[in-house]
């Protein structure tokens, strides 16, 4: 279809109308499809028509989709991040911290205690992009390869988690603070933040560097970007992002402890790249990344309804980890460089 | 001479050597304000080494180079091009994963609303821009909408030359941009080249076509071993004149050499 303007094609074709993720929800549906049919012939009984179960993968998945949110945009950029686990311990410690009781005797910082709920939070937030900046800082300014600086963040921030209270883990929470993890919270939290950065990658400045990095990191420099200050933001904003999925998460279990959120790290790149970002750069969206989170939510919670051992359920994930990276590069040699 | 006002760029002396080999010996050369100048030469004869020394890329042995009327030295191509000298390799100012309008206006969005990096882009703008940019050079892309690394490589040449035209650079430089090309996208290519002219923004090109060179420029340097061998006006000049000198042989080439 052409539009009477000079030639230029400003018409979508019916291809374009149609969701560009529509593969991957079709592996979505078709994983909890297959779940749903051996669910009736092995337990006899519906897997996704219960709510309780539902309930359970959508708040599991939650954190690590708000991690998953950090990680798309870094990988967008050809950026990896190992460190998102251990800053979770880490941040959740400190925001836990904050966020302790005074009916408990030996809270933290007993001078600290009945704080508003947003005092934790924030503090949580803030040391989150403290350490992501670190990140950032590491990788923008020394040069260091992503990979290493935030390899040496994966185990920096997991000792820190561990000095923070002597590697004794904190709980006696507030009430307010406890709330953020209940219910319904942590998915209006992960859909709001996901929206947000949805936004933010699609409509602005930010999101148009971020994807111009990845894509071509030298043309970037020259179109006179300031390549240094976007990934430092980039990675510190994934680090804000870290802080928050830690303050849902030790709301969530009530409680902080230093070997928290251990291989989130990996969850959430599996997420990211089964939902379709490409961990060559340039190309990925936020839509994508939150069905590769329920696929990776669906596989985990389908194994164990299945009474199948947790070891298969990695051994399952691994394998779909390395499909989805073969499935982009087969993308990738098909399409020319799309 | 040239009245000092009239020179937008200007070399003195410029040389490179690399090790013992003398690419580019004592090269004086100028550009006036509004003229298109082409570069000619054989293989070697120092032709990219010129305006690598120009477009900040090497850093010249010696010599002097003189931008509006100030000493220049740049030390990255980005320095050159904040300067405002714009050079056009082909895909080296490309994103791949980019439309066509992002690509334009990388670095230099359109705002709807002004935050820092977290301004939000007039996509719309730039696409009528964009849209504007693209017709007035006739390069045909059915969908602008589509990512750059989609395209053929004549489209994305359009693409990365009318992007260094619509920045308003100061001066232009294109290192045989049509050398990938098929006859229509040349053509398409000479077009935005004559645009150039007609906007007074100079240009140096660099072609080994000189049917291209004679069409399009007003003056022609040539280069032969990494020396200017001769400075002259298009006009007054034919085909068989500028071959001798690129050669370094009296009498030129035979009427139907292929070369001219």
């Amino acid at each position: 279809m052409t539009s009477s303007t000079g030639g230029y094609k400003t018409e979508k074709s019916w291809k374009d109308w149609l969701p560009k993720d529509i593969s991957i929800l079709t592996v979505l549906l078709g994983t909890a499809l297959i779940f749903e049919i051996l669910g009736w012939f092995i337990a006899g009984q519906s897997f996704i028509f219960n709510t309780q179960r539902l309930t359970i993968i959508i708040l599991q998945m939650s954190i690590i989709g708000i991690i998953a949110i950090g990680v798309t945009q870094i990988i967008i950029m050809a950026g990896i991040d190992l460190s998102s686990g251990s800053m979770l311990a880490f941040t959740g410690m400190v925001a836990a911290s904050l966020a302790q009781t005074s009916d408990y005797t030996r809270a933290v910082y007993p001078a600290l205690t009945d704080m508003p709920v947003l005092v934790p939070i924030f503090a949580g937030i803030l040391m989150g992009f403290v350490l992501g900046g670190v990140n950032g800082g590491l990788i923008a300014y020394s040069g260091i390869p992503p990979f290493i600086a935030t390899l040496g963040m994966l185990v920096a921030a997991r000792g820190l988690a561990r000095w923070y209270t002597s590697g004794s883990q904190v709980s006696f929470f507030i009430d307010d603070y406890a709330i953020l993890g209940s219910g319904i919270v942590p998915v209006i939290i992960f859909l709001t933040t996901a929206m947000a950065f949805h936004l933010l990658l699609r409509y602005t400045r930010y999101g148009r560097y971020t994807y111009a990095i990845g894509s071509n990191e030298q043309a970037a420099r020259v179109a006179g970007i300031n390549i240094r200050a976007h990934k430092l933001l980039v990675y510190t904003l994934a680090g804000g992002l870290y802080g928050l999925a830690a303050v849902v998460e030790t709301s969530r279990t009530l409680t902080a402890q230093s070997g928290a959120g251990m291989l989130y790290e990996l969850d959430a790149i599996a997420a990211v790249v089964i939902g379709g970002t490409s961990l060559m750069g340039g190309k990925g969206r936020i839509t994508g990344t939150i069905i590769g989170v329920c696929i990776l939510g669906v596989i985990t919670s389908g194994f164990t309804f299945l009474g199948i051992g947790s070891f298969y359920t990695n051994i399952v994930k691994g394998i779909i980890i390395v499909a989805a990276v073969v499935a982009d590069q087969y993308r990738n040699n098909n399409n020319g460089n799309r | 001479m040239n009245n000092q006002d009239d020179i937008i760029l200007r070399t003195e002396n410029l040389t490179k050597r690399y090790g013992g080999v003398h690419a580019l010996e004592e090269a004086n050369f100028t550009l006036k304000k509004g003229e298109h100048v082409a570069i000619v030469g054989d293989n070697g004869a120092g032709k990219s080494t010129f305006v690598r020394q120009i477009t900040g890329v090497e850093q010249p042995t010696s010599g002097d180079i003189f931008f509006e009327g100030k000493r220049v030295e740049f030390s990255s191509p980005l320095e050159a091009r904040e300067a405002g000298i714009e050079s056009v390799f082909q895909d080296l100012a490309l994103c791949n994963d980019l439309d066509v309008p992002s690509n334009l206006f990388l670095g230099r969005e359109e705002l709807l609303f002004k935050f820092g990096p977290f301004s939000i882009l007039d996509e719309k703008k730039m696409m009528q821009k964009a849209k504007a940019v693209l017709e007035r050079t006739a390069i045909k892309i059915p969908n602008l909408s589509n990512h750059v690394g989609d395209m053929s490589g004549g489209q994305r040449q359009c693409v990365a030359i009318s992007r260094s035209a619509s920045f308003a650079s100061k001066l232009i430089i294109m290192d045989e941009p049509t050398a990938a090309l098929g006859v229509q996208e040349t053509t398409q290519v000479e077009n935005i080249i004559r645009g150039l002219k007609e906007q007074g923004v100079p240009l140096i090109l660099i072609s080994h076509n000189l049917r291209q060179v004679f069409n399009l420029v007003d003056k022609i340097w040539v280069f032969r071993r990494g020396r200017i061998v001769g400075e002259v006006i298009a006009a007054e000049t034919d085909g068989n004149e500028i071959v001798s000198m690129i050669t370094g042989m009296q009498g030129g080439v035979h009427e139907k050499a292929s070369y001219i």
